[in-house]
């Protein structure tokens, strides 16, 4: 599809600047952004690590639904280094098996959210009418919804299993981004371009998949990465009301949830897991913001 | 027989009033308005912002539903015509827009934004010969070959101009509507614009409506000057006599608005 001719650069030339190009560079200038990247980067590899572990069978170097009940709640030491919890089980090897399945929440309600808000959106901004009516009476009706409680009354009706509770976050969660998304739509579908490539002859779907959503891209993208935490702290909230991923399998939630009767003596259950949470949760809002910042469109 | 024939075309947009967003009214953007254009001749359309003359030029290329009226290219009635049997005819009627920054899509290559419609009319074309088409087509409006790898941003306003011409001229179409393009322009960029439409037409015979809100720049480059206030048509004559004799009041407005040294 791309024209690119075969002759040579002039040795002079420099390389295209592309508008992604561009949108790295600015990115990549702020430190923060910096910093959140490496801590995502940071728990990926822990979390993806700690699956693949899983998922092969292979032991970890601490089973983290090993009980001792001869060493429960122990502090931080050298021999469990994040302490134990009321079964004497290690609270570090059971944040590195929950990170698995919180940054899995994450990405695939994610995933779930962004896949129907894009349709939704795009459907109700390129076409208008009476489908847009329709589509966002239905997005203000679940916007009504406390949705906290629709998920939880889902999962107490559907039963706690993890693919159940992404695919409900992702299921309740995906109205802000459809809205976005049609606001982008509603913008540029009125931009000259577009009309350009109308008047040349191209096609409806043309227009939207190669005029329109690429350059709604960076908005989009942005709401994908901020709705990653939405999605963890909703399952690290459902796990501490013992309604998300069931025990013995640990999440961030749920060791939080299983330490609260001893927070007086053990703060160790509380503080490390919700740290973690807090951190992930806080790049992932920080590195979204500074894309956010990155792909702002200078004024001429 | 004319190539482009509009006869009492109607393009009218529904005013929505109340909660219940009823239809109360009609603002009538273009009203029974009526030329020809004949083949590899201006016809100049002026008027104040908003009197309707973009409305009149989307509208001949359906980019508008119209309320009624006729549009007829070559012999054909197009206004009826569904998008699907109006694709071929969109290869022979083209457009060049208004804003030189908003025209061009951000995230395409100067190549891909000419090749496009290369694409779309003639799918069969090679890659090379698409390439080779438009380093050609860059050079005919004045800019290099090789700048066919860079983005839009890197181009002042007059050079995006030029691009969005090459755009046109990609499918060798018979018509254009020059939609104001020169009224983004630096004065001095203007004159070197129309300078380039008026050689594209000596050298290839095709026909413009070239909307303007300046008669200065129109009277420049057209044969014929319609002159449109408030949807309507209010005086049609050829270029020399509505600059030297102009009959209707509003003309004359617009006149005495040109500005002049001396």
């Amino acid at each position: 599809m791309t024209a690119t001719a075969d002759a040579p650069l002039p040795a002079n030339t420099r390389l295209p600047d592309s508008p992604l190009r561009r949108v790295a560079s600015r990115f990549f200038s702020s430190r923060l952004a910096v910093v959140s990247l490496g801590f995502i980067a940071f728990f990926f590899t822990v979390a993806i690590t700690a699956g693949v572990l899983q998922l092969l069978g292979l032991p970890m170097p601490m089973d983290p639904n090993a009980t001792n009940l001869a060493a429960k709640l122990q502090p931080p030491s050298a021999a469990h280094w994040l302490g134990t919890d009321n079964l004497g089980r290690d609270v570090l090897s059971r944040m590195v098996a929950g990170s698995t399945i919180s940054l899995t929440v994450g990405f695939v309600a994610m995933a779930v959210s962004l896949g129907i808000g894009i349709v939704v959106g795009a459907i109700s901004g390129y076409f208008g009418g009476w489908i847009d009516n329709v589509l966002m009476r239905i997005v203000d009706a679940l916007l009504c919804f406390p949705s906290f409680f629709l998920i939880l009354s889902a999962i107490a009706i559907l039963g706690p299993n993890i693919w159940i509770i992404i695919a409900v976050i992702g299921l309740v969660s995906w109205t802000g981004t459809a809205r976005l998304v049609r606001a982008e739509f509603l913008t540029l579908r009125e931009s000259e371009y577009v009309r350009a490539a109308r008047a040349m002859g191209q096609s409806g779907w043309k227009v939207i998949f190669r005029h329109i959503l690429p350059n709604a891209a960076a908005p989009i993208f942005v709401t994908a990465i901020v709705s990653i935490p939405d999605a963890i702290l909703v399952e690290s909230g459902l796990s501490f009301l013992s309604f998300g991923v069931p025990p013995p399998q640990a999440t961030w939630g749920n060791i939080i949830a299983d330490g609260k009767t001893y927070i007086l003596d053990a703060w160790w259950l509380i503080v490390f897991p919700g740290l973690a949470i807090f951190s992930a949760s806080l790049a992932f809002y920080i590195a979204g913001d500074a894309l956010r910042r990155a792909a702002e469109t200078r004024p001429q | 027989m004319p190539l482009l024939e509009v006869e009492n075309l109607c393009t009218w947009f529904p005013v929505l009033g109340g909660v219940m967003r009823r239809k109360v009214g009609d603002i009538r953007a273009v009203d029974s308005v009526s030329f020809t254009i004949e083949a590899g001749k201006t016809v100049g359309l002026v008027g104040e912002s908003g009197s309707g003359k973009t409305t009149v030029g989307r509208t001949i290329l359906k980019l508008i539903p119209p309320t009624s009226g006729r549009v007829k290219f070559d012999g054909r009635e197009i206004l009826p015509l569904s998008e699907r049997e109006f694709r071929p005819l969109r290869r022979e009627m083209q457009m060049i827009f208004q804003d030189p920054f908003g025209s061009l899509n951000p995230r395409f290559t100067i190549g891909e934004i000419v090749s496009e419609a290369l694409e779309i009319h003639f799918p069969k074309m090679s890659r090379s010969d698409r390439t080779a088409r438009v380093a050609e087509l860059l050079k005919l409006v004045g800019l290099q070959a090789d700048m066919m790898r860079r983005y839009p941003h890197e181009f002042s306003g007059g050079q995006r101009q030029r691009i969005g011409i090459a755009r046109a001229l990609a499918v060798e179409p018979r018509f254009i509507v020059c939609d104001e393009p020169v009224s983004a322009l630096d004065v001095s960029v203007q004159a070197q614009i129309v300078n380039l439409l008026q050689d594209i037409q000596e050298q290839f015979g095709i026909a413009y409506l070239f909307i303007a809100h300046d008669l200065a720049v129109v009277e420049h480059i057209s044969d014929h000057v319609l002159v449109m206030h408030h949807g309507k048509i209010v005086e049609s004559a050829s270029a020399e006599e509505i600059y030297h004799d102009p009959k209707n009041d509003y003309t004359k407005t617009l006149l005495a608005a040109v500005p002049s040294i001396g």
